[in-house]
C-alpha cells in the first residue's frame, strides 16, 4: 500500500498560551456584546405592548389624566363601580349601569360553560381521532381546520335564525354553545396533537395488565394530557370570557350583559369619557387573564399542534 | 399451567401478511424464543397473544382452549415492553400495583404482593420514585416486577434488554432466566439478538417475512440448521456461503470453488451423489475454519484482507479468488493484512444446502 507523508511545513502550528488566552477573551466580549444586543431588541420591541399596559394600571389610581396621557393623584374612586350599585351620570335607568356583580357572574357563566364544553368534546375527539383510523378521517380533519381559518362574524346572521328557531336567544348557552363551537377545531387539534405524543405501548400495557379501554383512556392516557387539558381549558375559558360580539348580538336583555358589554358600555355611555373608571374596569377585566397565564405558562408552552396524520 | 398452542396462526393487514400459517406448540414453564429480523412477524405474534391484535386466521389456545376473541384484560397475561411503557405519572410502587388493583384486591394484599414482586427484581428501595427518575435498568426492573405481581399464567417479553447497555444486558439475560425459572412461568421473548435468544431460550422459533423457517433448541439451529436463513443468522460473525460443484474423483466426494477444494465428509457422499456437477452452497462458520501461516501446509491458500481483534480472538477476514471468508483466530495469530494464508476446513464441519431452495441438503 502506498504510504502517505504529509509536508512538516503544511501542519498547522498549535497555537501560543498567549494567543489561546487572547482568543478566548474576545470570545467572552462578543458573547457579552450579542447578549446586550438581543436584550435591547426585545425590550423595543416589547414597549408598544408594554406601556398601554402601564398606562392602563396608572390611570386606574389616578385622580386625573392630563392630557391624555399623564396620570396623577392617587385615588381609589375609579374603583367605585366595584361598590356602588347602577353607576351612572344620566338620569332614569337605561342609562345606569348594572350590577358589576351580576355582570361579573354572567361572565364566569359563559366562561366556565365554554371551557367545560370545549375541554369535554376536545378531549374525547381527539382521542379518538389521534387513536382509531376510520374512513374520511382526512376529510374531517381538514374540515375542522377549514372551520377554524373561517371568521365568526360572518356567520352572526345565520346563527342568529339558527338559535331564534332553536329558542336559544337571548340565553347564556346559546352564546356558550355558539363561542364552543367556534373553536372547538383548535381545541381539538391541541388535544390531538397531545394524545399523538403518547406512546400506543403504555395504552397496550395498561390494557394487558387488565383495563378496559375506558379505564385506560381515564386512569393513564388523561393524566399524560393534562397539560393540553389545562391549556385548552385556559384558552376556552378566556374565549368566553372575553367574547364580546357573540353575546352583543345574541343577547338583548341588559340584565344578561357580560364584562365585555360592561366595559363598552363605560366607554361610549358617558357624555365625557372617564378614563379613570374606564381603566378600572379595564384592569378588573384583565385580573382573570393575568391570573391564567401566570399558573398556566407552563402548561401553555407544551402546546404543539402536531401533524395531521391521516 | 400455561401451555400455549398457535394453530395456523395468521395476520394480514390490508395486503400485508404479516404472519402466515404459524404452527407453534410451547410447554408449560418453557421459555421459547421468537426471533429474527424486523418485519418478520414477530412482534404481531406477540401482540396477537396479547390480544391487542386479533388473528385473520388460524387460532390461538391456551390449555387447549382458543382465546383469539378474549380481550387483553381477561388473558391473564404479563409483559414487559422494549421501551417498558411504565406509567409516568405513577409512582414505582403505583406501576406495580396497576394490575393488582384493576383485579380489586385488598389493600393489604397489594401491599404484600408489589413489595414481594419488587424484592424479586431487586427494587424495592425505589417504591416512590417516578419512572423518569430511575435507570434504564432500574426501569427495566419495574417493568418485570409489574408483570409478574399478577402471576401471570404467560410471560411476554417484546426486545426487552435491547436498550440496555451492554454490561447490563448480559446481567438481567442471566436474572431473567434464573427467575422465569425459578417461577415455572410460559414465556414467549421476542428478539432479533440471536445471542439474546440462544443464551435464554430453551428453544427457539426462526422467523422471516411472517414465515416460521425453524423452530428447535439453540443447539439444533447451531448445528442443524434447516436453511441458509437460520445458519446466516445464528451465530457471529455469520456463516461464510460459498458457492462450490460437487466433484467425485476416486471415490472421494469434494466441493470445488474458485481457489478452493473442500473435502466433504465421507458420510455425506451418498446424499450428494445425486448432485455431482451440480451446484451448492458450501456453508462454513468463521469459529471453525482453522489458519495457518506456514506455506503449503493448507489445501486453499489465500491471502490477509484485514484482522480484526477482539481480545480473546481475532477475526481475520481472508480472500481467496474474488471470495472473502471469514475466520477466527485465537489469541497470538500473527498475521497481518496481505500476508498468504492457508485454511483448513473440517469436512466433518461444512453445511451444505441447495442454492435455489436454500434448504439444507445434509
Amino acid at each position: 500500500m502506498e504510504q502517505v507523508t504529509i509536508p512538516a511545513g503544511q501542519l498547522r502550528r498549535w497555537r501560543t498560551p498567549q494567543e489561546v488566552a487572547a482568543l478566548a477573551q474576545r470570545a467572552r466580549r462578543r458573547e457579552v456584546l450579542t447578549q446586550t444586543m438581543i436584550y435591547v431588541l426585545l425590550t423595543l420591541i416589547s414597549l408598544p405592548i408594554v406601556v398601554p399596559y402601564l398606562w392602563l394600571v396608572a390611570a386606574a389610581f389616578s385622580e386625573r389624566v392630563s392630557y391624555g396621557i399623564i396620570p396623577s393623584g392617587f385615588t381609589l374612586n375609579n374603583w367605585r363601580f366595584l361598590w356602588v350599585a347602577n353607576l351612572g351620570f344620566v338620569s332614569g335607568t337605561a342609562g345606569r349601569l348594572p350590577n358589576i356583580w351580576q355582570v361579573v357572574a354572567n361572565s364566569l357563566v359563559l366562561a366556565v360553560g365554554t371551557a367545560a364544553i370545549v375541554v369535554v368534546v376536545s378531549t374525547l375527539a381527539g382521542y379518538f381521532i389521534s387513536r382509531h383510523g376510520f374512513s374520511r378521517r382526512a376529510g374531517f380533519l381538514k374540515g375542522a381546520l377549514a372551520l377554524q381559518a373561517f371568521p365568526g362574524i360572518t356567520l352572526l346572521v345565520a346563527l342568529f335564525i339558527l338559535l331564534r328557531s332553536l329558542n336559544l336567544l337571548n340565553s347564556m348557552l346559546g352564546v356558550i354553545l355558539v363561542i364552543a363551537a367556534l373553536h372547538l377545531p383548535f381545541a381539538l387539534f391541541v388535544m390531538k396533537g397531545f394524545f399523538d405524543g403518547i406512546p400506543w405501548d403504555i395504552e397496550m400495557s395498561a390494557l394487558i395488565d387488565g383495563a378496559s379501554r375506558l379505564r385506560a383512556w381515564y386512569t393513564v392516557l388523561l393524566p399524560q394530557a393534562r397539560n393540553g387539558i389545562a391549556a385548552v381549558a385556559m384558552f376556552s375559558f378566556l374565549w368566553g370570557w372575553t367574547d364580546y360580539i357573540y353575546v352583543l348580538t345574541f343577547v338583548l336583555r341588559r340584565s344578561s350583559w357580560t364584562m365585555a358589554l360592561y366595559l363598552n358600555s363605560v366607554i361610549g355611555e358617558y357624555r365625557f369619557a372617564d378614563y379613570g373608571l374606564m381603566a378600572a374596569v379595564g384592569v378588573f377585566y384583565m385580573i382573570p387573564s393575568l391570573l391564567f397565564f401566570l399558573f398556566t405558562q407552563r402548561q401553555l408552552l407544551q402546546i404543539t399542534l402536531g401533524g395531521t396524520k391521516a | 399451567m400455561g401451555r400455549i398452542v398457535l394453530d395456523k396462526l395468521g395476520k394480514r393487514f390490508g395486503v400485508v401478511e404479516a404472519l402466515r400459517d404459524l404452527n407453534l406448540e410451547i410447554a408449560d414453564a418453557e421459555l421459547i424464543a421468537l426471533l429474527g429480523p424486523s418485519g418478520c412477524g414477530k412482534t404481531t405474534t406477540l401482540l396477537m397473544l396479547a390480544g391487542i391484535y386479533k388473528p385473520t386466521s388460524g387460532q390461538i389456545l391456551f390449555d387447549g382452549v382458543a382465546v383469539n376473541d378474549l380481550p387483553p384484560q381477561d388473558r391473564h397475561i404479563g409483559m414487559v415492553f422494549q421501551s417498558y411503557a411504565l406509567y409516568p405519572h405513577m409512582t414505582v410502587f403505583d406501576n406495580i400495583a396497576f394490575p393488582l388493583r384493576l383485579l380489586r384486591r385488598p389493600v393489604d394484599e397489594i401491599q404484600r404482593r408489589v413489595l414481594e414482586a419488587a424484592a424479586l427484581v431487586q427494587i424495592e428501595a425505589l417504591m416512590d420514585r417516578r419512572p423518569s427518575q430511575l435507570s434504564g435498568g432500574q426501569q427495566q426492573r419495574t417493568a418485570l416486577a409489574r408483570a409478574l405481581v399478577k402471576q401471570p399464567t404467560l410471560l411476554l417479553l417484546d426486545e426487552p434488554l435491547s436498550n440496555l447497555d451492554a454490561k447490563l444486558r448480559v446481567l438481567m439475560r442471566a436474572e431473567i432466566k434464573h427467575l422465569q425459572r425459578r417461577l415455572g412461568i410460559t414465556t414467549i421473548l421476542v428478539t432479533h439478538d440471536q445471542v439474546e435468544a440462544m443464551t435464554m431460550a430453551d428453544r427457539i422459533a426462526v422467523l422471516r417475512d411472517g414465515l416460521l423457517q425453524q423452530v428447535g433448541t439453540p443447539d439444533d439451529l447451531y448445528y442443524r440448521p434447516a436453511n441458509t436463513f437460520v445458519a446466516g443468522f445464528i451465530g457471529s460473525p455469520p456463516m461464510n456461503f460459498i458457492p462450490a460443484q460437487v466433484e467425485t474423483t476416486d471415490g472421494q466426494v469434494a466441493f470445488a470453488a474458485e481457489g478452493m477444494r473442500l473435502p466433504a465428509a465421507e458420510w455425506t457422499a451418498p446424499h450428494l451423489a445425486r448432485r455431482r456437477g451440480g451446484p451448492v452452497l458450501v456453508g462454513v462458520r468463521p469459529e471453525d475454519i482453522r489458519l495457518s501461516l506456514v506455506p503449503g501446509e493448507s489445501a486453499v491458500q489465500g491471502r490477509i484482507l484485514d484482522v480484526e481483534p477482539l481480545g480473546r480472538e481475532l477475526v481475520v477476514a481472508v480472500t481467496v479468488g474474488r471470495q472473502v471468508v471469514v475466520a477466527i483466530a485465537e489469541h497470538g495469530f500473527a498475521g497481518k493484512p496481505d500476508q498468504p494464508v492457508g485454511m483448513f476446513v473440517p469436512p466433518e464441519r461444512i453445511y451444505v444446502f441447495d442454492p435455489t431452495t436454500e434448504s439444507a441438503i445434509v
